[in-house]
């Protein structure tokens, strides 16, 4: 599903240059559920944002369902992240003055899905993160979870190949967090493939395998044994 | 671009972000309505200079004496000058070639009585074309004509008002006789004057009259002449100096004496006033073109700031696909829209503003019948929207083009 190799990437500041990702390859299969661990500041996002099409690297290949990525301008990103796709924030980043519901048919929109389909899809994945009730409520009356929640069903919305998740409990209590960790999860069970950064050992532990990264390499890349959420959810 | 979709996505953002639609909205409405209002009154004044302009002959000069400021020829200063009648002769005799016609004025004021009624009123004495270069339109009756010249006739002409306050309304003045000074006139005729109620409160008698009734005198207050038309404004100031020079000659006046005696011509009165007018309307065309620049400027600004403001949301909508086109479509598209109704509501108001004025401030400010070209102020909300587009275009294009990445980052 993915496929990476040699990847660099550094970013110039003035005359200095900081070198963050020093010729990673990876390959990742339609399935998997990774999880990208390291400390703060060793790239997680950088490579993340990469896969996402969100930032460019500097050299390196990158496949992904088996189409190069390449030579991207932003109209050609833009449909291949509508396409490909879906991102989950720490910050959840949701439009604010949009309900739940719009929020999740946006992605349908930008796919020129008609306007009924919309609203029958986004209800229908509002319906599976268990929101169906809150559909038509602002993200300022939603509590971070539900906004996740509302942020992950827009991100299935699309129906992309691949989940990205950047600290996607980052700003969650641990509690709401394995909620959310039990709702990827499920996701994952019905095959979806889905990349998580974390710097928590234990929500890494709750993917299927860990690759740590440090100064710019990999430095460890295993298949765990997966800790199923639900055991920790009542 | 103008699908169905599109647009509830604006009407939507529009409606969620009222301040922002709120902010732009009034930068333009305003911008517009502040135009049509003095683009509008720029148009009542220049309507007002045409309308009083039209009352009276142009081709006319007006000459009074007045009393000398330096000594010449062995005369003192402050001497009185005098016109009588051998000027006007000489006149004629001297510019046959500029002259259309001429008349002497002798302007006094006397008690007029018919029958119970009496009031007191300007008379002039003059010579027939003096009814011409007026204007005068006579309603019954006749004016003074050459028959009544030649042989002294205490006939008179009166304003329609003079017979209002002496007649009544439903008595006829002509061929009644009026006491006017102790002397009894017949009115000959009576005349309707579009200048105004003074107009019609005058009473017209033949010059000649006059004079052998003030003991034979030959003076007279104010020579008016026409001159003929075929010589155009240039020959209109060449005989207005050289008269100026030939009446100084003969009265013995030096020749930079400006005391001495006035010339009004209206030629010249006319196109320095059309030129006023024409400043005044250039005047409103600046700050008419003021008023846009300071609209630009204005929803410029407006439209930095909304982009500013909406670099996370356009972030988010790149991360789910939006292309940078349909980015700057949606915030172009909402600019477009808001500047367009809002231009629409600076214009009916203005427009509104201006026809409510009408004539009402036509006797204190000289504005008569205010308006604008419809095109004008087309063309004008046109500007701004486009200015207004322009100025969205490049904060937009910028935003779409930013990396995802780098907008999500905003706070
Ligand atoms: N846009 C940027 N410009 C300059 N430096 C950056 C930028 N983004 C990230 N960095 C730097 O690159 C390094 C890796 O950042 P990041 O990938 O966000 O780390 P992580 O997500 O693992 O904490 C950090 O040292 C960070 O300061
Ligand atoms: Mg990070």
């Amino acid at each position: 599903m993915i496929v990476i190799k040699d990847l660099h990437k550094s970013y110039r500041m003035g005359t200095n240059s900081l070198h963050v990702l020093k010729g990673l390859n990876l390959s990742v299969e339609e399935g998997e559920l990774v999880a990208i661990m390291g400390s703060s500041g060793s790239g997680k996002s950088t490579l993340l944002n990469i896969l996402g099409m969100l930032d460019e690297a500097d050299s390196g290949e990158y496949i992904l369902d088996g189409v190069p990525i390449r030579n991207l301008n932003e109209t050609k990103a833009a449909k291949y992240r509508n396409k490909f796709l879906g991102f989950i924030f720490q910050s959840f980043n949701l439009i604010n003055y949009k309900t739940a519901i719009e929020n999740v048919a946006l992605p349908l929109y930008y796919q020129r899905v008609n306007r009924n389909e919309r609203q029958e899809k986004a209800m229908k994945y509002l319906e599976k993160v268990g929101l169906k009730n809150w559909a038509h409520h602002l993200p300022s009356e939603l509590s971070g979870g539900q906004k996740q929640r509302v942020a992950i069903a827009r991100a299935m919305a699309a129906e992309p190949k691949v989940l990205l998740a950047d600290e996607l409990t980052g700003a969650l209590d641990s509690k709401t967090s394995y909620e959310i960790m039990d709702l990827i999860q499920e996701i994952n069970d019905e095959g979806k493939t889905i990349l998580v950064v974390t710097h928590e050992p234990d929500i890494a532990q709750m993917c299927k395998r860990i690759i740590h990264l440090k100064d710019g390499v990999i430095v460890e890349d295993s298949f765990v044994e997966q800790v199923r959420a639900s055991s920790y959810v009542q | 671009m103008f699908s169905r979709d599109r647009w509830q996505e604006i009407f939507q953002t529009i409606g969620k972000n009222k301040l922002r639609t709120f902010l732009s909205g009034f930068t333009v409405a305003l911008g517009i309505f502040i135009f049509t209002v003095l683009y509008g009154m720029g148009n009542g004044l220049k309507n007002s200079f045409n309308e009083f302009f039209m009352g009276e002959a142009t081709n006319t000069f007006s000459i009074n004496p007045g009393r000398t400021s330096e000594p010449y020829k062995g005369f003192k200063k402050g001497r009185a000058i005098e016109f009588r009648n051998d000027d006007i002769d000489d006149i004629k005799k001297d510019f046959a070639l500029y002259l259309d016609e001429i008349t002497p004025v002798i302007s006094f004021s006397a008690t007029a009585r018919y029958r119970g009624e009496s009031n007191s009123y300007s008379i002039n004495a003059i010579a027939p074309p003096y009814g011409d270069m007026q204007k005068t339109i006579i309603m019954k009756g006749r004016y003074v004509n050459a028959h009544d010249m030649a042989g002294f006739a205490k006939n008179i002409v009166i304003g329609r008002l003079v017979e209002v306050d002496l007649f009544g309304h439903s008595e006829s003045a002509v061929g009644k006789y009026l006491d006017v000074g102790g002397v009894m006139y017949r009115v000959v005729g009576v005349f309707q004057d579009d200048d105004g109620d003074n107009e019609e409160r005058m009473i017209y008698m033949p010059y000649t009259t006059r004079q052998m009734l003030d003991q034979g005198t030959d003076k007279i207050n104010e020579i008016m002449l026409t001159y003929n038309t075929d010589i155009g404004y240039a020959g209109a100031m060449a005989f207005d100096l050289s008269l100026q020079k030939y009446l100084k000659a003969k009265h013995n006046i030096a020749p930079d004496d400006q005391n001495a005696i006035y010339l009004r011509n209206m030629a010249d009165i006319v196109q320095r006033n059309m030129m006023f007018a024409n400043i005044l309307q250039l005047v409103v065309v600046f700050v008419g073109i003021g008023t846009l620049i300071a609209g630009v400027i204005g929803i410029s600004n407006i439209m930095v700031f909304v982009v500013k403001e909406r670099t996370k949301e356009l972030g988010i909508r790149k991360a789910l696909g939006a292309t940078p086109a349909s980015v700057i479509g949606l915030v172009l598209q909402e600019s477009i829209f808001i500047t367009t109704i809002a231009g629409y509501v600076g214009l009916v108001l203005g427009m509104g503003i201006l026809s409510l004025m009408g004539d009402r401030f036509k006797e204190d400010y000289f504005i008569s019948n205010p308006g604008v070209g419809l095109n004008i102020v087309i063309m004008a909300t046109l500007i701004l929207v486009f200015f207004g587009v322009l100025a969205g275009y490049v904060p937009a294009r910028k935003a779409a083009n930013v990396k995802p990445i780098v907008a999500l980052r905003d706070e």
